[in-house]
């Protein structure tokens, strides 16, 4: 099914943005069941960076790889291994909480009840509800549910924990680490190092 | 083919819950074109003569309101994102988007044209080729659209810029519209207007979705 296990590897990475050079020689490897931290100061490039692994934008100098291939070539298939949550919600505000969950949810073509999903997130009472009538973090919680529906191997988390209080901060982390444990990789940037630092098996800094 | 109806219906039940973005183009189709006889003389053979004309750049006059919110919305919702980034080829998805962008702007055109077209004197028996035009017409207008949204999806307050872009592109359109409208009320054979605005059509269904896609790639790195 595939050619290669699944490791995503980026090398002799550079990047530039507006005309300053942000890093360059990044090279790192994350092989099944690791978790990589990306910390750093406020514009250092760690949301550009994982919008270069994610392969929708480019790098200026080196390439990313998944599975051997190039991260903007890959097939549907491989494609499909790869869940990105980015600073934006990517929420309809019209669609209920499980409006959204479910168009997520048939785009990857699963199935699963969603019930469980909901009680974990604490979203089981406002389901029903349309995500423009959500506090922040509630929507950061059905944000991050949509990404947990589509079953990636691959995960590439931009600031996750954003206006998640304590219990949802824990549930995140120990998403992470239940991820890393039944074989998956996460790239996980983000500023609260501490409250993650214990999944991570690599710490990048920028 | 699963993912495209999945959006398809996803974008109608959006526009459905924002009905009063979805009735705007219509309405602003109608009052432009109610506006004509008020302002020149209500005699018969005079509606007659400037209607089909009137007729046509009022539709693509409220063409031009429809097309901001396209790719806009999902842009800025982080949606586009995840279409991006899902294992669907683009090109379908923004087809589908298209599709639906047509069914709730296009399709409520051709419905009310006729009851214009009466109201402005046009013979019954050039209705059917009004129709038709319109029907072939408004198809090119959404793809048009989706290319003038894709390409200014990043820029803030792209609206007007979509307008000036556009306009020129949808020129053939009323071109062809016109003279098929014309042909007809004044008894002459429309074939040829007609062949011209299908292959039209059908060329911009066809491309017109891969240079949209593209565009949107460009536009959200």
């Amino acid at each position: 099914m595939f050619n290669e296990a699944a490791s995503l590897k980026t090398k002799s990475l550079e990047v530039w943005r507006g005309g300053v050079c942000l890093f360059e020689g990044l090279d790192f490897t994350l092989e099944s069941g690791q978790v990589a931290i990306v910390s750093g100061a406020n514009g250092c490039g760690k949301t550009t960076l994982l919008r270069i692994l994610s392969g929708m934008n480019q790098a200026a100098g080196g390439y990313v790889t998944w599975r051997g291939e190039k991260i903007h070539r890959l097939n549907a298939e491989s494609q499909a291994e790869i869940a990105y949550q980015g600073h934006l919600d990517g929420l309809k505000k019209e669609f209920t909480v499980l409006e959204n969950l479910r168009f997520y949810q048939a785009m990857s073509n699963q199935k699963k009840p969603l019930e469980s999903l909901l009680e974990e997130l604490r979203l089981g009472p406002y389901q029903n509800r349309q995500v423009r009538y959500l506090s922040a973090g509630q929507r950061r919680r059905a944000a991050l549910g949509c990404m947990r529906v589509k079953t990636a191997k691959l995960w590439l988390l931009d600031e996750p924990l954003t206006n998640l209080d304590t219990k949802g901060a824990s549930l995140i982390s120990s998403w992470i680490s239940e991820h890393a444990k039944s074989g998956g990789i996460a790239v996980v940037a983000t500023h609260q190092r501490d409250s993650l630092i214990q999944t991570a098996t690599i710490e990048i800094e920028l | 083919m699963d993912i495209f109806i999945l959006i398809l219906l996803r974008d109608l039940r959006l526009s459905f819950r924002r009905w009063n973005e979805l009735a705007m183009p219509l309405l602003f189709f109608i009052i432009i074109a109610s506006l004509f006889p008020l302002a020149s003389s209500p005699e018969i053979s005079q509606l007659r003569d400037y209607g089909g004309a009137v007729l046509w750049v009022s539709a693509l006059l409220s063409s031009l309101l429809a097309l901001d919110g396209l790719f806009r919305v999902d842009a800025e919702d982080g949606s586009m994102e995840q279409l991006i980034l899902s294992p669907t080829p683009l090109g379908v998805i923004v087809l589908a988007k298209i599709i639906a962008h047509w069914i709730v702007s296009g399709v409520p055109l051709v419905i009310v044209s006729p009851l214009l077209a009466l109201s402005f004197y046009l013979p019954l028996e050039a209705l059917p080729v009004f129709i038709l035009a319109i029907a072939l017409a408004t198809p090119i207008l959404s793809v048009l659209a989706a290319i003038g949204a894709a390409l200014t999806v990043s820029l803030r307050g792209g609206g007007a810029l979509i307008g000036l872009l556009m306009l020129p592109m949808m020129v053939p359109v009323l071109i062809f519209g016109t003279w098929a409208t014309d042909a007809a009320v004044q008894g002459e054979n429309p074939i040829g207007a007609l062949l011209l605005l299908a292959s039209l059509a059908i060329l911009s269904i066809s491309l017109g979705p891969l240079a949209a896609a593209g565009a949107v790639k460009v536009a959200m790195e």
